[in-house]
């Protein structure tokens, strides 16, 4: 069927804010199918609340419009747009969500709208628990047994029919709390009673337990005329009971024969036909390990992070696929983009072996339990590909960038073999570690396979890589030793260490004996058909595909290194500008190479760089690739930490560093050195020093004064970074960095209570360019990713803005910046201090790019280059306020992790933003908090308990509360002070006291809003610790910082229900 | 043990022997399922075949044998990446290595069998030597290579007895030119009573059966080595009984009536290619393993009319047969390995059974 020639105007929905299970691969997958539609001459409007993606460009959509995901807004935006389709299964659950709720509401219909890639109808057989039961049950494919339950009595009555263990999911609560698997009456009683007192309408249900099934997913695809295909499938590592997007992942699947495999695939082809998906689709299943029977988890009727890895894993573009099928097309219409001979009526054959590991957050939340469940707690993940499984898994563990480069970097040698046993119990983060060290300790492989219920398959695998540790530590480095060693991708650092030699040592071996990495295509085919626009993928012992190509390129070649994982602190936002970078060099003639391994990302789609390497961003692999490509340059400036701790292995590679020095970027990270930049432009900073110990700390603490910031050097996201009060702090705060690995010194500066500034700057030279001014609502000690940044800074003088300017461009010739510098200043009195410099890209840049219609990243990459800011079409300096304001707010994804410590400091805890964008700065601030999901008055009843030095501060926010209607509750002292200066405070007993207390508050689910400012330490059994996380599980806003609460007031002040919101195309900036 | 494999235009691939340590000479080619090996290895449509398998990572579920197409494997060699140490499948009888062993298959592992792919590809399908002789004598093998044919490997494959399995519902006559055991199993499970004919047997013996219906299978070699055969399918196809063929039934039938077939470049092999129904537009994923095709542009257009095409490559993928109650796919419904998408033409065979009743 050609394409359906009415649809002319398609209004695309992202997925909003990156929160954890619904992150960067949104973007991969609606920049992929807006760039699909505009293929196809369709004018696409785009709305995602989400300014750090690359999809709210206005390059990929021809009308961008960064405003809040919420109904309201999107009848707004029709009514102003008149699309005449919208495509809702790009953006996730939100954007399906939303579809639907216009959907049913007959709002579309009303505007004649209609809802493309999906059908109303289709979104409710998946999505709703009963609809979905029952559609299986007609088709006859079998789900667990399962019952919704609004009494401890009737969950009993249940679970003794379908038999123990039971799985638990509260409704309506967030990230599974009140959930949990029971494995007998007692345990049901006790997590069922807790459940219906978490859930929000009193239900929890209650489900046979499939744990230790093998979990299996299909990625299947459909068009209009009923054709279907399978993309691929993919085996977790990890049986069901960790969430797929937690588990190590391998596609395709391993230990299914070809009936197993055929079974699942009907079903799913059974499935997607029944519920008439018209696009791509996920089906999970839980296949029982030893016998044919199986039963269908979940269906997914959109693109989803499992499309995303099956797109990656196989090069099969699902959401491009999808978005074409959207239009009209047919499956056999469709040419593969990599073959350019077969089409998308196409099974991909894979030809190589696939593992994706989760990149978890834990070591940002300590306090936070490891355990993983049905909750999805990781934050990004990794995908390597190699043709042994024992190789990906390597290189995927070394992809993470978590300290860790083979199965013995998690510790467990400690422990007796009895007490492995017990370890491998434990399902978290470290279980394959665990798993190698049991066999390290002689445990067999049935055993380790009967505990863990991981395929013994796996475990066999795992034991391969063991006996190699062994070999090497044993046995002469043979050559055949150290062939099979770099077979299954032991790195040379670690055969180093095993053997006793030095890095060095073993790369002069392997040149000796001729062991080099080679490069092979991932082309959908095995081979079958020659591929025109394939990626690589390194393997030892083969022959090399891509040294050939990369010869016969003439152009100038420019290797652009990627990001990795995303993670707290490093998101996608380093992925926009490594996306950009790639094009403006593109543009400049140049030929480009990316290096990355995140499956998530629009850097790892097919046709971004001429060329894709899909590997480890480690010295050894990015050197393998240096010596097949000959890079005339690489750049590290856009890639965040990650690329630039590259920088100086890239240096002895011969790899000339583009933009800025690896000195002077030295100059700015090292303290000494950056201490005589200041003095030499004469800029002031924050009192402070560089201290290696804690009793050094303590001692430049008591000199400085308290409090003071004590944080290590070289990181991004404040890791590690804590304001300390006293020495005890200190010695505390110290212990915990040294936890974190790191060679670098510790630095403890004077605190400073002031306004927080940063800027983004482009310097060619002779010249820098400031996009604009950005000013942070919280006030210093707060982590910039963490604070509500407006721009431009409404509340500094003119005079400090002149400062900002001029010490900016003093600090980027001081530097001799080349590309991108960011500086983050405090205003204190007028003053301007400076209080941190990075020569590279930041978080901030995609959106101050779009708000001020800049486009920062191609302007530094020309600069880089050589061009001059004058010859770009800008004056020099500080550029004029775009006319509106534009507020980034940030989005924490909390309730996702158990007992992690949600009040804000200096370290990073926010997983994505959003905007607020406005010519006035209420509706900006309204807009900003509307998108983060809060949304409020409500009930108008606020709990409010601060610590004794937040009081005074208290009085004007329990003021503006009441007259704003609210009902004051606050916790003793807190309702005294309150009461004390004139506001109206209902005392509330603690958690230990009495009930009715604040615990039963918080569960009568009533409430809007907790204001809890913490006192400092990170004992987690302290009661604000058990209040605040109370809060974030029963999904009420909880806010730790009092300037945020001053924020949010002043948005609620101003709201007006009725208002028509001002909604900004931001292409047209 | 080290093993060799040798190809024709002189490449040689220095890989670990598996299986038995014999030497054989004969036709390389590739099969991209990621799963099925040994459904593939025991089709009797690789007599005179070896295979090499694109995925590197084979037998990870070992043997489960009431997986196999038949009684034996038939491929000549097996050339793998690598070959599991481990056989995990709660239904697995033992490794696969073991099985090669038992059944005196050699083969080949830890070579890079993306290049061989590709030199199959660039270079079309080609004959190959399997040893473990180290001091082999290229010069003396390469003549030898070249000479191979797979020649006469229907006889060898088909069975020498008739037999019939399956009871009452329609009578269905098979003719065994190396038939898979699924395709007697699709029909057994629909009901009816399939009776097995050896490939020689005479036209006149199935027709006083009389069979509701017959069947031609798949097989293996080049299809016009099959004189005598099609022969006696031009007599089935003159009766008005209908016919359902498969792969080398499909090209027998269609060489019956005149037509032609020829040699593939490297064939299809893989359980990922989509055919189109020519007359709905339907795409179906297929199973696949043939390396001739017939030619669609010989095909006299009085005589039958494409019913199937391949996407990719546009060739004949089945026909339908003009005033006579006669469909032949190139493909295989039977699936094992691969999809089963296409089942439903045993459905359709039926249903034109019953038509005629």
């Amino acid at each position: 069927m050609p394409r359906l020639k009415d649809i002319k105007k398609v209004l695309v929905i992202g997925s909003g804010p990156i929160v954890i299970g619904q992150a960067a691969e949104f973007d991969y997958a609606g920049t992929q199918g807006c760039r699909a539609l505009k293929e196809e001459g369709v004018e696409v409007v785009l709305i995602n609340s989400n300014p750090a993606t690359i999809m709210t460009d206005k390059d990929i959509a021809d009308k961008v419009y960064i405003e809040p995901l919420t109904a309201k807004v999107l009848e707004e935006l029709i009514i102003k747009e008149k699309p005449d389709s919208i495509l809702p299964t790009l953006g996730g659950q939100a954007g399906l969500n939303l579809g639907m709720e216009l959907a049913e509401s007959g709002f579309l219909k009303e505007h004649g709208v209609r809802l493309i890639g999906t059908t109303a109808e289709t979104i409710k057989k998946a999505e709703d628990r009963l609809e979905f039961k029952q559609t299986m049950e007609k088709i006859g494919e079998p789900v667990a047994p399962s019952l919704v339950v609004e009494s401890v009595e009737d969950g009993i009555r249940f679970a003794r029919r379908i038999g123990y263990p039971v799985v638990l999911r509260p409704a309506y609560t967030l990230g599974g709390s009140g959930g949990g698997i029971a494995n007998d009456e007692g345990q049901l009683r006790e997590i069922l009673s807790n459940g219906l007192r978490l859930s929000r309408v009193g239900q929890v249900l209650v489900e046979r337990s499939i744990a230790g099934f093998k979990e299996i997913e299909y990625e299947v695809m459909r068009d209009g005329a009923g054709n279907v295909i399978t993309v691929c499938n993919m085996e977790n590592l990890d049986p069901v009971g960790v969430h797929t997007g937690d588990s190590i992942v391998v596609a395709p699947s391993q230990t299914l024969s070809d009936k197993e495999y055929q079974m699942l695939r009907s079903s799913a082809l059974n499935i997607i036909e029944e519920l008439k998906i018209t696009g791509g689709c996920n089906v999970q299943f839980a296949l029982h390990p030893k016998s044919f029977e199986y039963c269908v988890i979940e269906v997914n009727p959109r693109v989803s992070r499992s499309s995303a890895l099956a797109s990656k894993a196989t090069g099969y573009p699902i959401a491009k696929v999808a978005a074409k099928i959207a239009l009209g097309y047919t499956l056999d219409e469709i040419k593969n983009a990599i073959t350019q001979k077969t089409y998308a009526s196409f099974e991909p054959a894979l030809d190589y072996c696939v593992v994706k590991i989760p990149r978890l957050p834990f070591d940002k939340f300590i306090t936070a339990k490891r355990t993983l469940t049905t909750q999805m707690k990781a934050t990004g993940e990794v995908m390597s590909i190699c043709n042994n499984f024992e190789g990906a898994l390597m290189k995927a563990v070394r992809s993470l960038e978590q300290n860790v480069d083979s199965l013995l970097s998690v510790d467990f040698s400690k422990y007796s073999a009895q007490e492995m046993l017990l370890k491998l119990e434990t399902v978290d983060d470290r279980r394959i570690y665990a798993v190698a060290e049991a066999i390290r300790k002689g445990i067999d492989i049935g055993t380790i396979a009967q505990i863990t219920k991981i395929d013994r398959w796996f475990i066999d695998k795992i034991a391969v890589l063991v006996n190699i540790e062994k070999r090497l530590r044993e046995e002469e480095l043979s050559k055949e030793l150290l062939r099979e060693a770099k077979r299954v991708e032991f790195p040379d650092n670690v055969i180093a260490s095993l053997t006793g030699r030095s890095k060095d040592e073993i790369k002069k071996l392997r040149d000796k004996y001729g062991i080099n990495a080679a490069f092979k295509m991932v082309d959908t085919c095995a081979a079958e058909f020659a591929a025109t626009t394939p990626y690589f993928y390194s393997v030892y012992g083969g022959e090399d595909e891509s040294g050939e190509l990369a010869a016969a390129e003439k152009k100038k070649k420019v290797l652009v290194l990627g990001s990795g994982p995303i993670r707290i602190g490093q998101g996608i936002e380093f992925d926009y500008c490594c996306v950009h970078a790639t094009w403006a060099f593109k543009k400049a003639g140049y030929e480009t190479v990316i290096i990355n391994n995140n499956p998530e990302t629009v850097s790892t789609d097919f046709d971004i760089a001429d060329k894709l390497y899909f590997e480890p961003l480690t010295e050894e692999d990015v050197e393998n690739i240096v010596n097949i490509e000959h890079p005339d340059g690489a750049v590290v400036q856009f890639g965040g930490q990650t690329a630039i701790k590259l920088t100086q292995a890239l240096m002895k590679m011969g790899v000339p560093i583009l933009g800025t020095s690896a000195e002077n970027v030295d100059r700015a990270e090292d303290r000494e050195l950056f201490d005589e930049v200041l003095a030499g432009t004469g800029i002031k900073r924050p009192a402070g020093h560089t201290v290696f110990t804690a009793e050094e700390a303590v001692k430049a603490a008591n000199d400085l004064g308290y409090p003071v910031l004590v944080r290590p050097s070289y990181v991004l996201g404040g890791q590690g970074m804590r304001i300390a009060f006293n020495d005890d702090e200190i010695n505390e705060f110290i212990g915990i960095i040294n936890r974190i690995a790191q060679d670098h010194p510790i630095l403890v500066d004077k605190y400073m209570m002031g306004k927080e500034i940063e800027v983004d700057a482009i310097c060619d030279g002779r010249d820098i360019l400031i996009p604009g001014i950005m000013e942070h609502i919280e006030r210093a000690g707060i982590h910039s990713g963490d604070s509500i940044s407006i721009y431009p800074a409404p509340t500094i003088s003119e005079k400090a803005k002149e400062s900002i300017a001029d010490y900016t461009e003093r600090l980027a010739k001081a530097l001799n910046v080349r590309g991108m510098i960011n500086i983050q200043y405090i205003v204190m009195d007028d003053e301007v201090y400076c209080i941190e410099v990075n020569p590279r890209s930041s978080r901030t840049v995609p959106y101050i790019s779009k708000v001020t219609g800049i486009p920062i990243v191609e302007l530094a990459a020309r600069a880089i280059i050589g061009e001059e800011i004058r010859n770009m079409g800008y004056e020099p300096g500080l550029q004029k306020n775009a006319g509106h304001y534009a507020i980034k707010m940030p989005v924490f994804s909390f309730e996702k992790i158990s007992d992690a410590e949600t009040s804000l400091g200096p370290e990073m805890k926010s997983t994505g933003e959003c905007l607020g964008i406005s010519t006035d700065l209420n509706e900006a601030l309204y807009k900003a908090f509307l998108g983060a999901g809060i949304s409020l008055p409500k009930y108008k009843q606020v709990i409010i308990t601060v610590k004794d030095s937040d009081k005074p501060e208290i009085v004007n926010i329990g003021r503006r509360f009441e007259k704003l209607g609210y009902k004051i509750y606050a916790t003793l002292s807190t309702a005294r002070f309150l009461n004390n200066n004139g506001v109206n405070a209902l005392k509330i007993n603690n958690i230990h006291q009495e009930s009715p207390n604040i615990m039963d508050l918080i569960l009568g689910h009533k409430i809007d809003l907790v204001v809890d400012t913490p006192t400092q330490g990170f004992n987690k059994n302290r009661d604000g610790f058990i209040i605040r996380r109370l809060s974030i599980e029963t999904g009420i806003t909880c806010l730790t910082a009092l300037d945020t609460v001053n924020a949010l007031l002043t948005s609620m002040e101003n709201e007006d229900a009725q208002r028509q919101l001002e909604l900004i195309n931001i292409a047209e900036l | 043990m080290k093993a060799f494999l040798i190809l024709e235009d002189g490449t040689v691939f220095n890989g670990i022997s598996i299986g038995a340590k014999k030497e054989i000479i004969s036709e390389i080619v590739f099969n991209t399922s990621m799963t099925g090996y040994l459904e593939i290895l025991t089709d009797p449509s690789y007599a005179g075949q070896a295979v090499c398998m694109t995925y590197p990572l084979i037998g990870n579920y070992g043997i489960c044998l009431d997986d196999a197409e038949s009684k034996r494997p038939w491929a000549e060699g097996f050339i793998v990446r690598e070959i599991s140490g481990t056989d995990s499948n709660f239904r697995s009888e033992g490794g696969i290595e073991d099985y090669l062993i038992k059944h005196d298959i050699p083969g080949i592992a830890g070579i890079d069998t993306r290049a061989l792919t590709k030199i199959l590809r660039e270079k079309g399908t080609m004959n190959g030597m399997i040893t473990t002789d180290e001091k082999y004598d290229l010069p003396a093998i390469l003549p030898r290579l070249k000479e191979y044919t797979t020649g006469r490997v229907v006889e060898k494959v088909s069975c020498k007895e008739k037999y019939t399995v399956g009871k009452g519902g329609f009578k269905i006559a098979l003719l065994d030119v190396g038939a898979k055991k699924d395709i007697a199993l699709n029909l057994v499970k629909r009901g009816c009573e399939v009776t097995v004919y050896p490939c020689d047997t005479a036209a006149e013996e199935i027709i006083s059966a009389k069979p509701d219906g017959i069947m031609l299978s798949n097989g293996p070699g080049d299809p016009k080595e099959c004189k005598e055969i099609i022969k006696e399918i031009k007599k089935l196809y003159d009766t008005d009984i209908p016919i359902f063929a498969i792969c080398l039934g499909h090209q027998l039938m269609a060489l019956a009536v005149g037509g032609d077939t020829k040699k593939m470049k490297y064939g299809h092999r893989g359980a990922n290619h989509p055919v189109k129904d020519l007359k709905t537009g339907r795409v179906y994923i297929s199973s696949q393993n043939h390396g001739y095709v017939v030619d669609g542009e010989k095909m006299p257009e009085d005589i039958a009319k494409p019913l199937f095409k391949n996407v990719n490559d546009g060739t004949v993928e089945g026909m339908e047969y003009k005033n006579k109650k006669i469909f032949t796919v190139q493909f295989h419904p039977e699936a094992c390995p691969g999809p089963g998408d296409t089942a439903f033409l045993f459905d359709r065979f039926l249903e034109m059974i019953k038509g005629g009743h």
